[in-house]
């Protein structure tokens, strides 16, 4: 049987199991490219690339950098226990998120699973918020109430931010119905892992957008590995070209380049806009951190893996240096972009720190519209059992 | 006042909430060209159109989560399920996401959406497609459940449900499909969480919601002529809010109580009723609390015997008497 598989190694290949992970800065972006990182991208040239003004793809990379230091930020956090339950950490993956929010228009949305930081950020949500929402705060996005895995920001179209692996498929569907039902020009990306490809609501969510012909990007990221278990054990045959069953578009992206990502994925939007036209992408990347933070990743790939997509294929650095041959960045502002982004995060833990918790009367708070708006109740009865 | 049956009770509720608010849309499976399953939904087509009302593909998973999703920006969406047996499909679309979305979120988002369609059993269908989740939606924070029993509820609750900014779970009963009684020409709405008394009495209070309200109805009519029993009934309509209040009141009055359910005893609605009713009107109880309900065990198909198994008149009748004399 043949398995075309991404770069993922199968979990046998464990013989050069690594030292034991360093903690703290958990993927430095590489101060020098090596080599083997281009400084050009065939995608460059795409309108939707050739369009951008020097600032906007400063701003592109910054945004990028921004991820990756609070995600740092976070994970820091989390060692020292200012942060419970689970955190998913976007670190390798941040070309995917900046890349396709970067399009977004009016009446474009984002949906996606419990890996949400990077998108929240892409969507342009602040970052106090963010982290506060990690620290259980009520000044995080959702008030303390949903955590890592449950990142909202409905003013920016960002639907969130779901922790069960493809249930929110069939919600950016949903997103779609709607924008198609009002009339408007706008799509919907419905991001998911490579996990989630195997779960029936997905299939069902392709049967319904291209049966109806729904404006929804289905946003594959590839990143090798559903949780612990590589590609190799869970999937059966291509991920992308199973949206041919569906009669529907499919396109493989490298998601290591944020030009290539833009470029594909603006010309699927259009699409989606104009003539309201459904597709699935599949765009390879990579995560450097374990599944969850709570997941070593000791058991199922080697360092050497991790360490090789670091030196040749990391999306910052790339862009980093596409840039810098481009001549719209400069050592010093690569500089000072990184040095911000660290204190942005430092800014966004001290303001996560100083923040308050719920109260214990929060509890009851948000779980019914009706309940939370008395003066418009009609209802009467118990809404609450205690 | 015109006499129609359930079924046209709730097909009139969604036309008049389709004409009121263009966001209101009706999906599922066979709801259009097929005029309805169970013919909920005959003639909407061909009045509204096939914008609004929608074919699904067999597909729960997949049409409630986009439901849910559509309903996140404020389209209003009524989901027929062909049979709520069938939400064990699409479970995780409705206990995690619409259930949830409004908490998770802090607030920001809300689902307006409702899902109906007939429960129950009685029709010899079988384990598969005789569920009664009424307890099981019910347990999850952020929903409302409703089981209209009569024509007159049903149009009022539905249309009630449809305007309500919360996720409602809409339990309609197949038998009680074809149930005629009078109901308004005028429009009306029956707001969620108002228990009604269905039937005044001084020496018993029955419990109950949906068809087994229908039926102990007719039980209380012959407990009045052969044993001069005078039974109160409450039927609750809404199982989540619910109006516990209007049941201590009728608890103080009789003094003796009987759940009726169309649940299997074990962590059903009427376990948490008895709870409440103990907890809170104990100094008003004469005697224990009695249940009764569904035979414990799957839906047997045989259709003599599943009458047995389920609450019947009878079965109400015997239970009635004993709590009174208890």
């Amino acid at each position: 049987m043949s398995k075309k598989k991404t770069d993922a190694t199968p979990e046998k290949n464990t013989a050069a199991k690594a030292a034991p992970e360093k903690t703290g800065s958990a993927s430095a972006i590489s101060a020098t490219p090596p080599e083997s990182v281009s400084a050009t991208s065939a995608s460059a040239a795409a309108p939707v690339n050739a369009a951008l003004s020097a600032d906007e793809r400063v701003e592109l990379y910054r945004r990028m950098v921004r991820i990756r230091r609070f995600e740092e930020r976070s994970l820091r956090a989390y060692q020292s226990k200012k942060i419970g339950g689970f955190l998913h950490l976007y670190i390798g993956q941040e070309a995917v998120a900046v890349g396709c929010c970067s399009l977004m228009g009016k009446d474009d949305h984002v949906i996606t699973a419990y890996r949400d930081h990077g998108h929240a950020i892409a969507v342009g949500m602040d970052t106090k918020p963010l982290m506060a929402e990690l620290y259980g705060k009520v000044t995080g996005c959702s008030k303390g109430k949903g955590g890592s895995m449950h990142y909202f920001d409905p003013t920016r179209n960002f639907w969130g931010g779901h922790g069960i692996v493809g249930g929110q498929v069939p919600l950016g569907t949903g997103l779609a119905y709607a924008i198609k039902y009002r009339g408007l020009k706008g799509a919907a990306m419905a991001f998911m892992g490579d996990g989630a490809v195997n779960q029936g609501a997905v299939h069902e969510a392709y049967n319904l957008a291209s049966l109806w012909d729904l404006p929804v990007i289905f946003v594959i990221e590839n990143n090798g590995y559903s949780m612990g278990t590589s590609q190799a054990r869970s999937s059966a045959g291509e991920l992308a070209t199973r949206a041919a069953g569906y009669d529907m578009k499919w396109e493989v992206i490298n998601g290591h380049d944020l030009y290539e990502v833009r470029a594909k994925m603006d010309a699927l939007l259009r699409r989606a806009r104009e003539e309201s036209k459904p597709a699935v992408v599949e765009i390879k990347t990579y995560r450097y951190r374990g599944h969850s933070v709570a997941d070593p990743d000791k058991t199922y790939r080697n360092k050497a893996e991790i360490e090789e997509y670091q030196r040749t294929k990391d999306p910052i650095t790339l862009f980093r240096t596409m840039l810098l041959a481009e001549g719209h960045l400069t050592d010093e502002l690569v500089d000072k972009i990184d040095a911000e982004a660290r204190s942005e995060a430092d800014f966004a833990a001290d303001f996560a720190e100083a923040s308050p918790f719920p109260t214990a009367d929060d509890i009851q708070r948000d779980v019914y519209w009706e309940a939370d708006n008395p003066a418009q109740r009609v209802s009467g009865g118990r809404l609450f059992f205690n | 006042m015109p006499i129609i049956t359930y079924r046209e009770a709730l097909r009139h509720a969604m036309a008049e909430e389709l004409t009121r608010d263009e966001n209101v849309v009706i999906l599922g499976e066979e709801v259009a060209q097929f005029r309805g399953a169970y013919k909920v939904t005959e003639g909407l087509l061909e009045k509204f159109g096939p914008k609004r009302i929608v074919d699904t593909p067999i597909s729960e998973a997949g049409f409630v989560g986009m439901g849910v999703g559509a309903a996140m920006l404020g389209i209003r969406p009524v989901i027929e399920l062909m049979f709520w047996s069938f939400y064990s499909v699409a479970f995780d679309q409705i206990v995690n996401n619409a259930a949830n979305i409004r908490y998770m979120s802090g607030g920001q988002i809300n689902c307006p959406i409702v899902i109906r369609g007939p429960a129950n059993g009685g029709t010899n269908v079988g384990a598969t497609h005789s569920h009664t989740p009424e307890n099981i939606l019910a347990h999850h924070p952020g929903v409302k459940v409703v089981v209209p029993a009569t024509p007159h509820d049903a149009k009022g609750l539905l249309k009630s449900a449809i305007r309500d900014n919360d996720p409602v779970f809409f339990l309609e009963n197949t038998i009680l499909y074809g149930l005629e009684g009078e109901v308004p020409a005028e429009e009306y709405l029956v707001p969620l969480g108002h228990a009604d008394i269905k039937r005044e009495g001084t020496d018993l209070t029955i419990v109950s919601y949906g068809r087994p309200v229908i039926q102990s109805l007719a039980a209380a009519q012959q407990l009045q002529q052969e044993h001069g029993l005078s039974v109160e009934i409450v039927d609750l309509r809404t199982i989540r809010p619910l109006d516990i209040d209007t049941v201590l009141k009728s608890v103080a009055k009789t003094h003796r109580v009987l759940i009726v359910e169309e649940q299997r005893p074990f962590a059903s609605v009427g376990s948490q009723l008895a709870y409440m009713i103990q907890n809170e009107a104990f100094d008003e109880l004469d005697a224990p609390i009695q249940r009764l309900g569904t035979i414990d065990a799957p839906a047997i198909y045989s259709p003599p015997v599943e009458i047995e198994q389920l609450p019947n008149s009878q079965r109400i009748l015997k239970a009635a008497l004993a709590a009174a004399s208890a």
